[in-house]
C-alpha cells in the first residue's frame, strides 16, 4: 500500500545528544580496518588540526540511522520494515565529527515516491552539536519492495 | 600537517591508488557490533535465504566504509572529506569459507571545484558486479 503523502515535510523532535566517545571511534575504526592514527591517537588528531580523535567519514551513520528509527517506527506512516533495503547513502559535512561530541539529529521526511508497488523514502538527518553547531547532513534513501502476490 | 596532495597536482583525469578489500564472515560480525547493525542478513545464512539473497550479504555501510578509504588514504587527512554518497546497486556477497569476499576500489578525479576541493568518482565492484553506483566524494586538498 502507497504511503501517504502528507507525511512529506514532516520533521520529527530532536534526539537526545549521543556523546562521542574515543573507544567507540577506536572501535569502528578496527572494524572497517582503518590505520589513521587521527582516529585513534589524539595527538595525531591535533598534528592534523582536530581537538580530539576524528570519526571516519561514515561512522555518524549509526547516530543518524537510529534516530530515523522515529519514521521508520512511526505507526501513522505505516513503512513495512521488513521489506526495506538501503537505496542510497550521502553525508554532507560542516566538520568531521569528534570525540566529546554530543550529538542531536533532526530527522525529516524530504520525499516518498511509489515506483513500480515499491515505497521509497527520503529521510534527511541534521546533526548538530551541543552548541547547536551544524556538524553532518545524512541523507538516508529507504526502499520497501513491493509485497509478493499471494 | 594537512592534506598530502596539493590541489594544483592533480587534474581532471588524475587516479587514485586503488585498493582490495577483503571480507570475511568475521568482518561482518564485527562491524555489526562497532556499527550497531545487527540485521540476520549480515550474518545468518539460513535467514538471508529464507528472504531471497543468494548468501549471507554484508552491510552496505561497511562497503560505503572501505570505498572511502581510497580517497582518504590518498589525500592523508580522513577530515578532509565535504560529501560523499553511494548507491547501493548490488550485495556484497560473502560466503562462509576462508577466503570470503573481495571489494575492489578504484577512483579518480572527475572535476576540479571551488575552495580547493575536488570530485572523485569512486568505482567498487565483487565478483565482477559493481556494488556501487554514484558513488562520489568531494574531498578537500592542501
Amino acid at each position: 500500500m502507497a504511503l501517504d503523502q502528507s507525511f512529506v515535510g514532516r520533521t520529527y523532535p530532536p534526539t537526545a545528544p549521543y556523546e562521542v566517545g574515543r573507544e567507540k571511534i577506536r572501535e569502528f575504526a578496527d572494524a572497517v580496518g582503518e590505520a589513521n592514527p587521527a582516529f585513534t591517537d589524539p595527538e595525531a588528531a591535533k598534528a592534523f588540526g582536530y581537538s580530539d580523535v576524528i570519526a571516519p567519514p561514515t561512522f555518524v551513520f549509526s547516530i543518524t540511522f537510529r534516530a530515523a528509527g522515529q519514521v521508520i517506527e512511526d505507526p501513522q506512516l505505516g513503512l513495512d520494515y521488513s521489506r526495506v533495503v538501503h537505496g542510497d547513502q550521502k553525508f554532507a559535512y560542516s566538520r568531521p565529527v569528534r570525540a566529546g561530541d554530543r550529538l542531536t539529529v533532526t530527522s525529516t521526511i524530504e520525499a516518498i515516491k511509489s515506483l513500480a508497488g515499491n515505497d521509497i523514502l527520503d529521510i534527511r538527518g541534521e546533526v548538530h552539536d551541543e552548541a547547536g553547531e551544524h556538524v553532518v547532513t545524512a541523507w538516508t534513501k529507504l526502499v520497501a519492495r513491493a509485497a509478493e502476490e499471494a | 600537517m594537512t592534506a598530502k596532495i596539493a590541489y594544483d597536482d592533480v587534474e581532471v583525469g588524475t587516479e587514485l591508488p586503488a585498493q582490495t578489500f577483503p571480507v570475511t564472515r568475521e568482518t561482518l560480525v564485527r562491524y555489526a557490533g562497532a556499527s550497531g547493525d545487527f540485521n540476520p542478513i549480515h550474518w545468518n545464512e539460513k535467514f538471508a535465504k529464507e528472504v531471497g539473497l543468494p548468501d549471507v550479504i554484508a552491510h552496505g555501510m561497511f562497503t560505503m566504509a572501505e570505498a572511502v578509504r581510497v580517497v582518504t588514504d590518498w589525500t592523508g587527512d580522513p577530515g578532509a572529506v565535504v560529501e560523499y554518497g553511494v548507491r547501493f546497486t548490488k550485495p556484497v556477497v560473502v560466503p562462509n569459507d576462508d577466503k570470503g569476499a573481495l571489494i575492489e576500489v578504484s577512483g579518480k578525479v572527475a572535476a576540479k571545484l571551488d575552495d580547493n576541493t575536488v570530485r572523485v568518482d569512486l568505482t567498487a565492484t565483487s565478483g565482477g558486479q559493481k556494488v556501487l553506483g554514484m558513488s562520489r566524494a568531494v574531498v578537500r586538498l592542501a
